[in-house]
């Protein structure tokens, strides 16, 4: 989707502020939200992708206003109505219901217990999938990213669509986040490294040596 | 639920412990891990032994997530890693301009300005007025390169070794190594303060 999340290239953000000596979370629930997310990430009911897109869905103005983490908490709360593990209600009240139409339950999800967070972070969630299919492009040809604009979740931001550059590297198979997103299957392709000269990008102000490389699935190029 | 997010996270953890699909002790894990384990110091242990041991380096420019694993350090979000070498006319720069991808494993959780608009919106159009913010002037003729994060792969720059710094234990690097260095926003100052690109 066209949203405030794909940000490349856009002016009037403001300097950016680095903070000296920045602590790792700046408020108790900002480091509580975060675990949260994880926690329940290990029911896989959601993927990466989804939890991407339910942040991208919060009203434009609102996510310019929040914190990373508030978005996060957006996000999170969505998910765990959407996917059933709190009802409307109990999210409202903050109260549990006795509801057996709610799915959520210590019988059907046991909880992430503390001794297996060290091999649930040490294991992490690879994109990556076994695939027998041959690449369709290789390094060094040039390739344009097709002017695509679906209203769903993609990851081939806006300031690169129309654009032609030069495959740098050909990563692998990995799962589609257009379809991933929306619970419509993994779908995985090759994701190709693909270098832009800044001044294709950007124009004639830019640097003539400079680049910009991003990250693309198949589906998002065609021979340039 | 009430609006303040602190009361919110609250009201839901509680809520998510009651009906059994959290573990607390479990959240204070993860939260631990992040807090004290997994940080910059993990990144800069990679890059200190790619200064000292060209094989080591050579591997990791190759396959970062074979290299790094070999110190130990891997999972989520560093599932799948790439290494960018700064070189005398190179530069490269990390952003995720869609949402906020980082090496976890490698640097810990981002920054705030990481994550931030100023940071994902200009990186890709200005990348040198962004370095300028941060007190780095490029020259001219340095080519800069922006990696935007926009699929599974994360990166890790791999800077510059200083001058002056021949005679330094992988740990005495280590300890020179920031973790602006390695998202590409700093060069490696020496204890001196000169510094090398």
């Amino acid at each position: 989707m066209n949203g405030v999340h794909d940000m490349g290239g856009m002016h009037g953000m403001g300097p950016v502020q680095p903070e000296q000596d920045e602590p790792v979370f700046h408020h108790r629930w900002e480091a509580r939200v975060f675990a949260l997310v994880r926690a329940m990430g290990k029911f896989g009911r959601w993927n990466i992708d989804a939890h991407r897109h339910q942040r991208e869905l919060i009203p434009a103005a609102e996510q310019l206003r929040m914190s990373y983490y508030e978005r996060w908490l957006a996000g999170f709360s969505g998910l765990l109505v959407r996917h059933g593990f709190l009802s409307a209600e109990e999210l409202a009240t903050g109260r549990p219901v006795e509801d057996a139409s709610v799915a959520g339950s210590a019988r059907l999800s046991p909880a992430l217990p503390a001794d297996k967070v060290p091999a649930f972070i040490a294991s992490g969630s690879p994109a990556s999938r076994k695939s027998a299919s041959a690449p369709r492009f290789r390094a060094g040809q040039r390739v344009r990213a097709r002017n695509l604009n679906p209203t769903g979740h993609t990851r081939l931001p806006r300031y690169a669509r129309g654009k032609t550059g030069i495959v740098d590297r050909v990563h692998g198979v990995f799962v589609f986040p257009d379809t991933n997103a929306h619970f419509l299957g993994e779908h995985p392709q090759h994701v190709y490294s693909v270098r832009f000269e800044a001044r294709e990008l950007w124009g004639d102000a830019a640097a003539p040596q400079d680049s910009v490389h991003v990250d693309l699935w198949e589906s998002y190029l065609e021979a340039g | 639920m009430p609006s303040d997010p602190a009361l919110r996270v609250m009201a839901l953890e509680s809520l998510l412990v009651e009906k059994g699909l959290v573990d607390p002790q479990a959240l204070d894990a993860l939260i631990e891990a992040y807090e004290h384990r997994i940080g910059p110091h993990n990144g800069a242990k990679v890059v200190a032994k790619a200064w000292q041991d060209p094989g080591y380096k050579a591997r990791l420019l190759t396959d970062a997530g074979a290299a790094i694993a070999e110190l130990g350090f891997g999972g989520l979000q560093g599932e799948h890693m790439v290494a960018v070498e700064n070189t005398p006319t190179v530069h490269n720069l990390v952003v995720c301009t869609l949402c906020s991808c980082y090496p976890y494993p490698l640097l810990g959780l981002p920054p705030v300005w990481y994550k931030s608009a100023p940071y994902r919106s200009r990186a890709v159009i200005d990348p040198r007025g962004v370095l300028r913010e941060f007190g780095l002037e490029l020259p001219a003729e340095t080519e800069v390169r922006v990696w935007d994060s926009t699929a599974e792969l994360r990166y890790l720059v791999l800077p510059q070794r200083p001058a002056g710094t021949e005679g330094m234990s992988e740990a005495q690097l280590a300890s020179l190594i920031t973790r602006d260095t390695m998202i590409g926003v700093a060069l490696v100052q020496t204890p001196s303060g000169a510094g090398a690109r």
